[in-house]
């Protein structure tokens, strides 16, 4: 589990750090290398790669909405038809961006498995 | 068979990132504009943002600072002039960079750049009009005077130095959205932006819709529609002073009656895309004989298409050698209107016809040749290359003749049915000036001999240029530089066959009408006749209107110790004097006992309307339906037989006409066999507006503001980025003449007094940016009629508590 948590972490660190020197998909990048790193069961390594970008996007969205009062993400949301909604507007973001860094980890995790193969459970002997 | 998985989830990776990564139609790549660390976001400024920065940038000689105050206006405090216009032009990109780019595109053509094929004819419009050609001799002119040169490259290095340090996050949100990145600054963007403006103030013609109408309804019938000169004017020069005679005499061609005035050829149009033909202004000048400080107060109120980002950006410029505060044009150097330590100046548009087109005979089709003055004449070429978005590039030739460029021929008629032939258009932009030296001038300007020298640079677009100075002297100049024109000349298409019917010369300066410290005590302008066009020596052609100016002359004559909140009461004044004149009349012909109950309500809502365009009238929306209804009664058949129904003759001919004689011939409608009456016309109008009011009613949209729904729309239409539905007064004829999308676009008062005091309001607000706090700011205030203070800031008010923010600039 704690695993998990880490490479969560560890997934929105990185990208933010990618994003800051990268184009946007940096994002997937970060995902991919970390779950490159530690290993994890495919299922899960997208999931952290999803919900390390999630969060990231979600947190850095919501803090930049916070300090604009809203103003420009309700007339974007105008924009794309999203009914005037910042919150809508911030999920739709982080949806985007979690989406690429699940597969991009999930691709790291399986690039893992080609180099050091998972051990197999010991087989009963006869 | 073990690289599948990762083969798959690797494909889908980059399958997403392409899909995020790219334009799909008009969105945006979602990837990249999402992004919080690079897209949109980046754009959300905090509200409370500390704009306080150390710069250090290249080209520039001196140290210099710029004060941002609590509205975001910048003070700046420069050791030379070219080291202002440089910051000047940094503080325009930093704040309005998209707007500033985006408008020389539209002044280029290049809107197809940016949205793709639909606006091609939007771009051959300006490319054939010559936009980019006069543009380019703009330049040659600026460059040409080492001043305005030192002055405008100065300007053009200081946006370059902002756009060279601009990081991709920190774009104008409007690149991210249409996917694009701004060019450098150039001298010739400049030059394109004052183009641009010489287009909305000094580009408009009716001269094929007038053509038409001579031709199918005879030029009496024309005449009548259209006189030469209203009942009632009061032109700007008044009578007694700046009285001017001829020395250029200018004659039609011989035998212009028969081919010019009774010419039958028709050409149809139908035409979008022209200038607002409501542009139109207030200015005036108070000697201090009528005031109560006893000091001159100039005022200015621009009424032009409202837009955001606004069009004006607000400045104090403080060097040396001059003080000026006042509004700014994005995309230019100096203060365009304002006031400095010495004197005010303001602006309304001269609204002349400055537009005239010739038709041309080519040899053939290749428009290689042309006959011109008794032989065939080679035409030169410019070849437009039109860039368009997500496609081919489109090359437009367009031939030109001695008169200037052929913009309609049998590749372009522009909406106008012109039957193959070839129209050149001869427009007083293309000539060489050099405007920037006005502005220069101005601002530098300590007396009334300063601004008559600076006032000679302005040819086009012509202006009224009110003037008023701390030494007591007020002035007004109908400033310009105009074609002498004889009698018609211009009002339709005339032949280009030869010379005779070219412009034959330019009316010398020293003739042009002005006003210096009168007897009234007052110069003003409201964009009605300079003088009076009976007794003037030339032909006054162009697009006046003449009630806004009688009701500033008539309280300006009456009024004595006059004070500020005067002149705001003035400018905010909504009476609608064209309304004054027609409702008795319009009264007085409609039979109220024959009227039902339904309609008797809005008669009597009418009747007790207090000829205000408040924003809670319902009276002034009763009114202006129940006059356009007449309006359309009576005009409808001349200009149906014309095949223009949307052409209307000025609403002051029809008021004057069914004022001066209720037999007015226009009100039988020649389609039907009897002959109707105005009692007849007034009721019939009447009952249709009431079939309107009442719907409108129904819905709650006849209380005036919203009937009129005044909106202030983004340059590029985008509705969550616009301010829509204000509820304000104000309109047509109305001094306060806010209309729908179109108004006072700068409230400026000044009192120079020992210390001056100005006021002034734009409806906008300092950044161009959506996302920001002072996007919008000004707007509600600005709808509710309220200034504020300008502060001419001090260089040692450094610790004064509105500085809200300090940029200190070094070389670097």
């Amino acid at each position: 589990m704690l695993k998990y948590i880490l490479s969560i972490v560890v997934t929105a660190l990185l990208a933010f750090v990618c994003g800051l020197y990268m184009p946007w998909w940096g994002i997937a990048i970060a995902a991919f290398l970390v779950s490159a790193a530690i290993p994890q069961k495919p299922a899960f390594s997208f999931l952290s790669g999803f919900l390390g970008v999630f969060l990231l996007w979600e947190v850095l969205a919501w803090w930049i909405d916070n300090k604009n009062n809203g103003i420009l993400s309700q007339k974007v949301a105008g924009i794309f038809s999203l009914g005037s909604s910042s919150v809508l507007l911030i999920v739709v973001t982080s949806l985007i961006g979690a989406l690429v860094a699940g597969f991009a980890a999930l691709a790291g995790t399986y690039l893992r498995r080609l180099i050091y193969p998972p051990v197999p459970p010991p087989a009963e002997s006869v | 068979m073990k690289f599948v998985p990762l083969l798959i989830s690797s494909a889908f990776t980059v399958l997403f990132i392409i899909v995020f990564n790219t334009r799909w139609g008009q969105a945006p790549a979602l990837g990249e504009f999402l992004s919080p660390q690079h897209g949109f976001w980046q754009n959300a400024e905090p509200v409370d943002k500390d704009f306080g920065q150390d710069l250090q940038l290249p080209g520039l000689k001196d140290p210099a600072e710029i004060y941002l105050d609590d509205r975001l206006v910048p003070h700046i405090f420069a050791a030379n002039d070219n080291d202002a216009y440089y910051l000047q032009g940094y503080m325009h990109a930093k704040f309005r960079l998209w707007q500033m780019e985006f408008q020389t595109y539209a002044a280029a053509g290049r809107i197809s750049e940016l949205i793709g094929p639909k606006a091609l004819n939007y771009d051959r419009d300006k490319r054939r009009l010559g936009m980019v050609y006069a543009a380019e001799i703009a330049v040659a002119e600026i460059e040409k005077d080492s001043v305005s040169k030192a002055e405008c490259d100065a300007y053009t290095a200081g946006v370059n130095a902002y756009i060279t340090n601009l990081k991709e996050s920190e774009l104008p949100v409007e690149y991210k959205l249409l996917g694009y990145k701004p060019e450098r600054w150039s001298n010739l963007k400049t030059a394109l932006f004052l183009k641009f403006m010489s287009f909305d103030l000094a580009g408009y013609d009716d001269d094929f819709e007038h053509t038409n109408l001579r031709s199918v309804l005879g030029y009496d019938v024309y005449n009548k529609m259209f006189p030469i000169a209203p009942d009632s004017l009061d032109p700007i020069i008044s009578a007694d002073t700046g009285k001017r005679i001829s020395v250029m005499p200018v004659k039609a061609p011989p035998g212009s009656d028969s081919l010019y005035l009774q010419n039958k050829d028709t050409v149809s149009v139908n035409v979008a895309n022209k200038p607002d033909k409501a542009n139109g202004s207030n200015n005036w000048a108070v000697s201090g004989t009528k005031t109560k400080s006893g000091s001159p107060i100039l005022c200015n109120d621009p009424h032009l298409g409202l837009h955001l980002p606004s069009l004006w950006y607000e400045i104090q410029i403080s060097t040396p050698n001059f003080n000026a505060y006042g509004v700014s044009f994005p995309g230019s150097p100096g203060v365009i209107i304002g006031f400095n330590d010495s004197c005010a100046y303001g602006f309304t548009d001269g609204m002349r016809d400055v537009r005239d087109y010739f038709e041309i005979q080519f040899k053939d089709d290749s428009r290689k040749e042309y006959w011109y003055n008794g032989k065939w004449v080679p035409a030169d070429f410019r070849f437009e290359h039109i860039i368009r978005r997500d496609t081919t590039e489109y090359i437009d030739t367009v031939a030109y003749t001695v008169f200037g460029p052929v913009m309609y021929d049998k590749s372009y008629s522009g909406n106008r049915k012109t039957n193959n032939k070839y129209y050149a258009v001869r427009w007083k932009a293309h000539d060489p000036s050099n405007e920037l030296m006005i502005f220069h001038g101005l601002e530098h300007a300590k007396n009334y001999a300063d601004y008559q020298q600076a006032i000679k640079w302005l040819h086009t677009p012509g202006q009224n240029v009110a003037f008023a100075c701390k030494n007591g002297d007020i002035a007004i100049t109908t400033q310009g530089e105009f074609p002498a024109k004889w009698k018609r000349q211009g009002d339709f298409v005339m032949p280009g066959t030869d010379s005779s019917y070219a412009w034959q010369a330019m009316i010398p300066q020293e003739e042009t009408p002005f006003m210096y410290n009168p007897e009234r005590g007052f110069v003003s302008s409201a964009n009605q006749f300079p003088v009076n066009p009976v007794t003037y020596p030339y032909y006054l052609s162009g697009d006046y209107q003449n009630y806004r100016g009688l009701m500033i002359n008539r309280y300006l004559n009456q009024e004595t110790e006059i004070g500020i909140q005067n002149m705001m009461n003035l400018q905010l004044d909504t009476y609608n004097p064209f309304a004054g004149m027609a409702r008795p009349v319009l009264l007085k012909n409609l039979d109220s006992a024959a009227l039902q109950t339904e309609e008797l309500k809005y008669y009597g809502i009418l009747k007790e309307w207090d000829l205000h365009y408040d924003a809670d009238s319902k009276g002034a929306s009763v009114f202006n339906i129940f006059w356009d209804s007449l309006k359309t009664i009576v005009w409808h058949d001349e200009l149906e037989k014309a095949g223009m129904p949307d052409f209307y003759p000025y609403n002051q001919t029809l008021l004057e006409g069914i004022l001066r004689d209720s037999a007015y011939e226009f009100l039988d409608d020649i389609a039907t066999p009897e002959k109707e009456t105005l009692k007849q016309d007034v009721m019939l109008a009447f009952k249709k507006a009431v079939s309107t009011c009442k719907k409108l009613d129904s819905q709650d949209k006849l209380t005036w503001w919203k009937f009129k729904d005044t909106r202030i729309e983004h340059l590029a239409n985008l509705d969550p980025f616009s301010r829509l539905g204000i509820e304000n007064g104000g309109g047509e004829y109305a001094i306060s003449a806010v209309k729908k999308d179109h108004g006072p676009s700068w409230r400026m008062i000044v009192q120079l007094t020992k210390e001056t005091e100005a006021y002034g309001i734009y409806p906008g607000g300092q950044s161009g940016n959506p996302g920001s706090a002072y996007y919008d700011n000004f707007v509600d205030n600005w709808a509710n009629g309220k200034y504020y203070p300008l502060w001419i800031m001090a260089k040692n008010e450094e610790t004064d508590s509105r500085v809200k923010a300090i940029i200190r600039v070094t070389k670097l």
